[in-house]
């Protein structure tokens, strides 16, 4: 009863804005504040859905809901035979976005593009260091300034990216978020006004979004880009009310403050499901949660040991507890929904009678280790404390005694990453552009030891069959070889792979063309709301 | 109306052990006729045994996972059984019993922080306000900085620095109650040096540390005490706080301040998860905040009710 | 007077040459860093790393490192925060004004009610008045704040759904910021019924934030008029035949002011201290949670900053009561 009451106020209240201004305005409860509005210093997700999604383009743009790439500011591309020549066509016509601070005087060009790139890469560009501590970190871990030899402007609309090796995941990589196109003009025009560090407070892009104001750690506001190359928004007003706490955005979703919000606690979903004002949407996420063994010390040095430990931990109870259902047990290292994922791959079967058996055959005999949980939650891992926990309970009933290990997060990952760790760390990893060498080469090549290797393993025959995917363009000949690294990871078991998480997304009914993206960001393009 | 009492602390001289019985007798006339104090007594005292005997009382172990049990629900409620009185968490831990062994946290964080900070506080007091000078300069303008920070956080601030974990939560506790105590000792004595009794000690050959500690600190006792107690119940509190925050206690220990902090995701949920640990901080806190009432009464109604 | 003043201020400066040496200190101690964080799970090189530090400053010698510190102090200048790059000195006062209207509203909200229970629950003692405000008033004492401000929110916003769940307005209200202050602005932007929102968005976090206070004005105004009451003067008037409205107005309630003063004046940390908790509950947008975001993004120069700014905030309230208790008293002036 009392609800409907309150219901009619927050309609009355929708009715009075509907009175001010006839404007459809979608609320977004975000998860955080962005670091800044350039995207391309910057990695984390957030910053980026309110960046490079909202106020920019890229050369070429992952479809809305997919992980296949297509033409966005370059409208075709070609590749030489060596595959060491990129040719993009740019699009004609394409008008940056006129704000309260910035009215553009001409179209998007070349120079945006060598500009935006080569800002990142030239260290002797103004614009390298246009503030004091900016970094490209993102350009950097991509190893774009190795594999980039030249960016060549051939005319005002045609650009020629000039590499040092063939990479088959390259123009995957122009549609991440640091390929984003910012604006010369406007670059130039603070260049000259000695404010080089509004670019990353007032932007300027050719997105479908245009940047209206932002009050730090409360809210941002964006006004649909009328002159946008792909048309008009559907919705006017776009607005992310920043909502830290996930349980408050539930209720800020139930209340009717907002019409969207990201990551709801697993906890919550039941009740969000059976609201009929809200619908909820999930996909698998393109991540990976894992268990990673340090394979370079005793007894974890033997696989047969990691096997065994890996069939004492009852993965479904941790999908159970700790994702409240919203994941999937894990299997292979990388997530289902990737290209080349095996589907023939057995996993260990959760049986503690098997795995006491097989670490005594082992020799292994009253085993005490170390098992590192993360101090944060991460979009793979809800909770790892609890996951730990429940490890150590699992653990427990094969004889393997476990000191649950935890520090601050950015200790964490740089211990982690050490070479002489004692313990299994629990991890995870996101997939950047859908390619299986983001995981499998990245995560557990030799070159990665000592860093993203948090298993510390370098296998012989993996390593080359993965190095060996990289250099070759058909996928389908990569989808082979990946799938055959797949089944030597099973069998040497340097982690025990734990779970993909489930990506969840309520929704009011009232929006309409919201579509999830497997790789985690969160679109507003093409989004529609009733009134 | 004039309800001053017989008894004044500043008067009483430190002699034999009859006039002492005497205070004693006196002291607990008074506080036994403040009935919130006796009841908050009695809690506490019910909280000791519960914490002394937790295994014994506890149905279950604090940490055992039943693992066909999460998040159920209270007994009296639908879904509920006997078997979990209060409920379970998210990975199937009885509350009552995590309530249970929670307390020994409480009580521990409680005591060790009170004497952290009484023994630093009282020591630097004493140094303070018995040698005066540069010394009573330095100590009271670090006393001073301490407290130009707000308490919680200059703890969270500390417990960063130290690493999130009880033990240091309680360092970081002890260090920004202490300059309270540091102040009021340095006050008292202050006010007792000049006295006659302090003199007569002096006189009669007393070393420094005597006079200090024997002969003017016993009669500086009475604001102390009641100033413990009050720390007593903010140690509780802030230890709560910086658990809730991620910065205390880390799970899987039953603190409840951490307990509740694991607990916040359910709030639409599982509300007994969120409800039970809050309410246990709250009653003990209640409790001890009576009996410092009823201790202040006793001791000395002149003290400002704060 | 001035002379008091003057030497308040003076008494001042080497607290204040502490404070920085403990903002300072504490966050060169911290341990973990943000070049770390910002990497995540990618990692950065060593030798990256290792640049984007020496590009902060961090290293150089410590002393070197402090005294740039407090000639950037002295021009103004506390630094840039390491994750947005902006200067620390913008980023606090764009959140300040958030938090000194939730503590305004708070301390207000303490005042008006604690001091009228207060007295009465004095003057009525021992009724049933009495026992019951200060009843309340132990269990507001004993509360862990962060915990009642989620039952609040359970009940009013989830359940019954009277109050919004957080934030500082609704959002279909958009107008530029003037003062910072919510309640100034959506009554200057003349928009139907945004000051009403933000009244409406207020509620359940100042009822948080006030709880303590209230709970210690009330009890302190209590104890300090019970006391004035036995005083010679007031039994005096009263023997006079002064109406009993009178004594306590005028008497009494005068000389029972000045330690309440005091006490609301000590309120200000413990506000501070409270409005980290309900920030962080209520997500506030004002230096209490951002506080806390800055330690745990390891951002140095925001905690750094912050600290200090929150310790001058704190000495600068004390300051006022200092003097406004010698104006009241004019007995301590010449201690």
């Amino acid at each position: 009863m009392v609800r409907k009451t309150v219901f009619a106020a927050a309609s009355v209240a929708a009715m009075l804005l509907a009175g001010t201004a006839s404007a459809k305005t979608l609320i977004y409860c975000s998860e955080g504040s962005p670091e800044g509005f350039d995207p391309a210093p910057y990695t984390a997700g957030t910053t980026n859905d309110a960046s490079s999604k909202t106020l920019y383009n890229r050369l070429v743009e992952f479809e809305k809901g997919e992980t296949t790439v297509v033409p966005a500011l370059a409208e075709k591309w070609e590749v030489s035979d060596d595959g060491l020549e990129y040719t993009f066509h740019l699009r004609k016509g394409v008008k940056f976005q006129k704000t309260s601070f910035f009215t553009p005087t001409r179209e998007f060009n070349a120079d945006d593009v060598l500009f935006s790139f080569n800002r990142q890469r030239q260290k002797d560009s103004p614009w390298y260091q246009y503030t004091s501590g900016v970094a490209w970190d993102y350009f950097d871990s991509m190893d774009m300034p190795n594999l980039i030899k030249d960016i060549v402007k051939v005319d005002d609309y045609t650009v020629k990216f000039v590499l040092t090796r063939p990479d088959a995941p390259f123009v995957a990589n122009l549609a991440m978020d640091f390929a984003s196109i910012l604006s010369k003009e406007y670059a130039d025009k603070l260049e000259a006004a000695n404010k080089k560090a509004d670019i990353n407070l007032a932007p300027i892009g050719t997105g479908p979004f245009a940047f209206v104001a932002y009050q730090k750690d409360a809210v941002i506001r964006y006004a649909a880009h009328p002159d946008y190359w792909g048309g008009k928004q559907p919705i006017d007003n776009l607005v992310f009310a920043i909502t830290t706490d996930p349980a408050v955005r539930v209720q800020k979703l139930k209340a009717g403050e907002c019409q969207a919000a990201p990551y709801p606690p697993p906890a919550d979903l039941a009740g969000l499901r059976a609201d009929p004002k809200l619908k909820v949407e999930e996909q698998a996420g393109l991540n990976i949660a894992y268990l990673a063994y340090n394979t370079r010390m005793a007894p974890f040095d033997r696989p047969e040991v990691r096997r065994a430990l890996n069939q004492a931990i009852n993965k479904q109870a941790i999908i159970d507890a700790v994702f409240q259902g919203s994941g999937q047990v894990a299997k292979n290292p990388i997530p289902p929904t990737m290209w080349s994922y095996s589907e023939s791959t057995v996993d260990d079967k959760y049986d503690p009678e098997a795995a006491k058996k097989a670490l005594e055959a082992a020799g292994v005999k009253g085993l005490k280790m170390k098992v590192w949980a993360m101090p944060v939650s991460r979009p793979y891992m809800p909770n790892a404390r609890r996951t730990a926990e429940l490890i150590q309970a699992d653990f427990a009933k094969v004889g393997v005694g476990v000191e649950i290990v935890s520090m601050e997060w950015g200790e964490y990952l740089k211990k982690a990453a050490e070479v002489d760790r004692d313990g299994a760390v629990i991890l995870g990893w996101t997939g950047d552009n859908g390619d299986p060498d983001n995981f499998l080469g990245v995560l557990l090549g030799c070159a990665g030891v000592g860093n993203n290797n948090r298993a510390q393993w370098c296998y012989k025959p993996f390593d080359e069959i993965v190095l060996k995917a990289k250099t070759l363009s058909g996928q389908a000949e990569r989808a082979k070889l990946y799938e055959e690294a797949q089944a030597i990871f099973k069998e040497q078991a340097p982690w025990a792979t734990l779970a993909h998480s489930t990506v969840f997304q309520p929704l009011s009914t009232k929006v309409s063309g919201y579509k999830m993206d497997p790789l985690g960001s969160h679109r507003f393009d093409g989004v529609d709301i009733a009134d | 109306m004039n309800d001053r009492p017989s008894f004044d602390t500043g008067a009483v001289p430190v002699a034999g052990e009859a006039p002492r019985q005497h205070a004693l007798a006196g002291f607990w006339f008074h506080f036994s006729e403040n009935r919130g104090a006796v009841v908050g007594l009695a809690i506490i005292a019910a909280l000791v045994l519960v914490a002394l005997f937790a295994p014994l009382i506890a149905p279950h172990d604090p940490g055992e996972q039943f693992r066909d049990a999460l998040l159920a629900p209270p007994a009296w409620q639908q879904g509920g059984s006997p078997r979990f009185l209060l409920g379970t968490d998210a990975v199937g831990r009885d509350i009552l019993s995590r309530l249970i062994y929670g307390s020994q946290f409480s009580l521990f964080v409680g005591v060790v922080v009170v004497g952290i900070a009484l023994a630093v506080g009282v020591t630097t007091g004493l140094i303070a306000g018995y040698f005066g000078g540069f010394a009573d300069a330095m100590i009271m303008r670090v006393m001073d900085i301490i407290l130009s920070f707000p308490s919680l956080v200059l703890a969270i601030v500390l417990v960063a620095v130290l690493g999130p974990g009880l033990t240091n939560a309680m360092i970081a506790i002890a260090l920004i109650l202490q300059p309270h105590f540091a102040r009021l000792t340095r006050a008292a004595v202050l006010a007792e040096k000049s006295r006659e009794y302090v003199t007569a000690a002096r006189l009669a050959g007393a070393g420094r540390l005597r006079l200090m500690f024997v002969t003017i600190l016993p009669n500086c006792l009475a604001p102390l005490i009641v100033q413990a107690t009050l720390s007593f119940s903010n140690a509780i509190l802030d230890a709560a706080a910086l658990g809730f925050l991620g910065m205390g206690a880390q799970p899987p220990t039953p603190e409840w301040g951490t307990m509740l902090a694991e607990a916040r995701e359910f709030i639409l949920r599982a509300w007994w998860v969120v409800t039970f640990p809050g309410l246990a901080i709250l009653i003990t806190v209640l409790a001890i905040n009576l009996v410092g009432d009823g201790l202040r009464d006793a001791l000395d109604p002149r003290l400002k009710r704060s | 007077m001035v002379q008091f003043i003057v030497g308040r201020l003076l008494y001042l400066v080497p607290t204040l040459i502490g404070i920085t040496i403990v903002a300072f200190g504490f966050v060169r101690v911290l341990p973990g860093d943000p070049v770390l964080l910002m990497a995540g799970e990618h990692g950065v090189s060593p030798e990256r790393h290792a640049a984007l530090m020496a590009q902060f400053g961090f290293d150089r010698p410590l002393w070197e490192q402090y005294l740039d510190y407090v000639t950037g102090l002295l021009q103004g200048d506390l630094g840039q925060s390491i994750i947005t790059k902006v200067p620390i000195a913008n980023e606090f006062f764009s959140l300040f004004p958030a938090t000194v209207e939730l503590s305004v509203c708070a301390i207000v909200v303490a005042i008006v009610i604690g001091i009228p229970a207060g007295v009465l629950a004095a003057v009525k003692r021992g009724s049933w008045f009495d026992q019951t405000s200060m009843g309340i008033a132990l269990v507001g004492y004993s509360m862990p704040i962060f915990w009642w401000g989620l039952l609040l929110i359970i009940l009013f916003s989830g359940i019954l759904q009277w109050t919004p769940v957080s934030g500082r307005i609704s959002l279909i209200y958009f107008f530029e910021p003037v003062t910072g202050f919510m309640l100034i602005d959506s009554l200057l932007s003349g928009e139907k019924g945004a000051f009403a929102s933000a009244v409406q968005h207020l509620i359940l976090p100042t009822v948080v934030l006030a709880t303590i206070p209230l709970a210690v004005i009330a009890r302190q105004t209590r104890s300090a008029m019970l006391e004035v009451l036995g005083e010679d003067y007031v039994r005096t008037a009263r023997a006079k035949g002064l109406s009993p409205l009178r004594v306590v107005g005028m008497h009494a309630l005068r000389n029972a002011m000045i330690p309440v003063i005091t006490t609301i004046g000590l309120q200000v940390g413990v506000l501070l201290a409270g409005a980290i908790l309900t920030e962080t509950i209520f997500s506030w947008p004002g230096i209490g949670k951002w506080l806390i975001d800055s330690i745990f993004r390891r951002d140095y120069p925001a905690v750094q900053g912050g600290l200090l700014l929150v310790a001058l905030v704190v000495m600068a309230v004390n300051l006022t009561v200092d003097l406004l208790y010698g104006l009241v008293n004019p007995r301590i002036r010449h201690r």
